[in-house]
């Protein structure tokens, strides 16, 4: 067909029909050669280098002009193996790898699989109540934060530069705090099998506090950038459509199903971390779209904001409670303390094992070169990550190793809908029915 | 040293074995909901004596072994009758110690309208690794039986399309398999090497 190389469009021939390998510029000859090609269908391979497919996705289209007739998703881009690797470390190691799997939900990897473990050793009821609390109050920053970024690059996708400048702004503060309290602004590692891995610096409650306030009212502007704006709904209402019935068969959870008008949230069927002592209302829509999906994330900024409250309200009188469980054959020994050259292990616990403790020198050693044993068996513990129910399959042979451990991530199971929401629709539609679904493809190759 | 047997080594890694007990099968009354979900299965499908193996009450969760011949018709029961309405995906275990019975797939099952969740679970010979699909009956199967069959071989028949999901399509073996080596290099420093993950020493 073509009789010169274009540099942006070169085309070859190969069994399965004409094959264009596009590089940005100068279009017009691709335009030219397809209106000329005698089939109306064209397939187009978006991704997994793409700006608005949200992380390394590819997309296989198939085209009639306009019209998509065909989405299959291409991933395994960021399989890193972490499922494989986490059976040759002990159960502590493993939080340092979980944390990296969904890299904007950091503490709901390491909850999942830490309730996990707990349930497994029988300790659940022993964690210390303050425990619990900074753990809850730290996912639902996480929240913030996750969410942040899903409506920020959502809006981004879909043309709407300047949420995510506000959107990142507010998420600095949410990673500031996280920075504060665990040291890490990402894959904390912070939540560890018994409890957390340190208590809270001096000042948190008093800081955690005013970031909320701080946070609610930027909220409040924010809000009125996106909601209600006409441009923005024309481009996600009715767009990305799942009802209820597709989303229960295809296992979607999160947002994408409270959008059906389903209140499916753990956090208020099958409570853990004590989320049972907190008030809140489940955020739901009733659109089945893009947009209610949207509003979902938007209303659920502020319940966790509230949540944080009562978390700030219930830490001030947790002052020097334990944040690790008492069973010294379990906790693990890190006392951190910020020395002169940072963050470090705390010198008075070194003057311990290293002078004054025989048995405490032994525990540690123990314990960090060997780990402890976890009774055979397997669980199933789920939280309720941004995205949706966040699983964890945890298995023991008894051993200091986890067996198995495989997890059910919630951007898996949703970005499946993909091509239940996309087909039939426009090209440009399918950014927004992704950008809906906020996959994290860290998450959902593993 | 001191009339010690053997190699005398006492820092834990020579050879100490502990047994391990796993857990049994359970005898009713199993607690909590699951009597009902017991009961209720047994009503609603009369072969449940021959289609579920075992019964395993552990920490607070009931997991239903099932023959693979079985599983379809119990899945169905338990979706329209019980009202198990979401699969929250499959997920592969491999014990080859487990002779005859190596591969496990095992599903976790959730019921929105009762708020209750079980598990299904069902053992292969690696010799034979055929499991029927459940994408019939949760369409969200699709991508997790293609991810069981990525990383352990397990070949779900019926399946729409059943190839490699995570891994190249051109990749040989199956990753999660406990035969399947981690890999990975040494690293130097200052003359001392630290061996990959797999290959350091470990308890029993």
């Amino acid at each position: 067909m073509s009789t010169y190389a274009d540099p942006y469009a070169s085309s070859r021939e190969t069994t399965e029909g004409t094959v264009f390998s596009v590089t940005g510029g100068d279009w017009d000859s691709l335009v030219t050669e397809i209106g000329q090609a005698k089939e109306e269908r064209v397939v187009v391979n978006m991704g997994p280098q793409h700006p608005s497919t949200h992380g390394v996705l590819r997309l296989v289209l198939e085209l009639e002009g306009e019209t998509v007739t065909e989405v299959r998703c291409g991933i395994g881009y960021l399989h890193t193996g972490i499922e494989k690797n986490i059976e040759f470390r002990n159960w502590t190691q493993a939080t340092t790898f979980v944390t990296r799997m969904d890299y904007l939900s950091p503490l709901f990897n390491e909850a999942a699989y830490c309730l996990g473990v707990e349930k497994l050793l029988g300790i659940t009821g022993d964690v210390p109540e303050k425990a619990n609390v900074i753990r809850v109050m730290m996912m639902e920053f996480n929240r913030i934060s996750s969410h942040m970024v899903a409506l920020g690059t959502g809006a981004l996708e879909l043309g709407a530069l300047s949420p995510m400048i506000f959107c990142f702004r507010e998420r600095e503060k949410v990673l500031d705090i996280f920075e504060f309290i665990s040291g890490l602004r990402m894959n904390m590692a912070y939540i560890r099998p018994g409890g957390v891995a340190q208590d809270l610096p001096a000042g948190a409650v008093d800081k955690v506090l005013a970031t909320v306030k701080d946070l609610r009212h930027s909220f409040k502007d924010n809000e009125k950038l996106l909601v209600g704006n006409s441009i923005w709904m024309k481009r996600t209402e009715g767009i990305g459509y799942l009802d209820l019935a597709g989303a229960t068969t295809l296992g979607v959870t999160g947002p994408v199903i409270r959008a059906t008008g389903l209140p499916l949230d753990l956090r208020k069927i099958q409570p853990y971390s004590g989320y049972e002592n907190y008030n809140f209302d489940v955020v739901t829509a009733d659109t089945c779209d893009v947009y209610g999906r949207f509003l979902i994330r938007v209303n659920e900024l502020e319940q966790s904001l509230r949540i944080i409250e009562q978390c700030a309200e219930k830490l001030k009188s947790l002052e020097g409670a334990p944040v690790m469980v008492a069973d010294k054959k379990i906790a693990w020994p890190a006392q951190l303390a910020i020395g002169a050259d940072g963050m470090g292990n705390s010198l008075n616990h070194i003057r311990e094992i290293m002078g004054t403790s025989m048995e405490s020198l032994i525990h540690h050693f123990k314990l960090v070169t060997e780990g402890f044993r976890v009774p055979a068996g397997q669980v199933y513990s789920a939280v309720e990550s941004p995205r949706g129910e966040l699983g964890a399959h945890v298995v023991s042979d008894g051993g200091t190793r986890p067996y198995r451990v495989h997890f059910r991530e919630p951007s898996f199971n949703n970005l499946q809908s993909t091509s239940a929401m996309c087909e039939g629709s426009m090209v440009a539609d399918i950014i927004g029915a992704v950008a809906s679904i906020d996959p994290v493809m860290g998450g959902v190759d593993r | 040293m001191f009339g010690a047997a053997g190699t005398g080594d006492t820092s834990g890694y020579g050879g100490l074995v502990r047994t391990t007990a796993t857990p049994g099968s359970s005898q009713r009354p199993y607690g909590g909901y699951f009597d009902q979900v017991a009961d209720d299965l047994e009503r609603a499908y009369p072969d449940f004596a021959d289609a579920i193996e075992r019964v395993i009450v552990d920490r607070g969760e009931l997991t239903l072994h099932i023959k693979r011949e079985r599983l379809v018709e119990v899945a169905l029961i338990l979706r329209d009758k019980l009202k198990f309405e979401m699969s929250m995906g499959v997920s592969g275990v491999h014990y080859p110690e487990d002779k005859n019975r190596e591969l496990h797939a095992v599903y976790h099952l959730l019921s929105v309208t009762n708020n209750q969740r079980i598990r299904l679970e069902v053992s292969v010979p690696d010799t034979d690794p055929h499991i029927p699909s459940l994408v019939e009956v949760w369409a969200g199967s699709n991508w997790n039986e293609r991810e069981t069959y990525d990383m352990f071989g397990i070949i779900f028949d019926g399946h729409p399309g059943l190839t490699r999901i995570l891994m190249p399509d051109d990749w040989q073996g199956h990753p999660q398999r406990k035969d399947y080596a981690l890999g990975g290099i040494g690293v130097e420093y200052k003359g001392a090497v630290t061996p990959p993950p797999s290959d350091r020493r470990s308890y029993k």
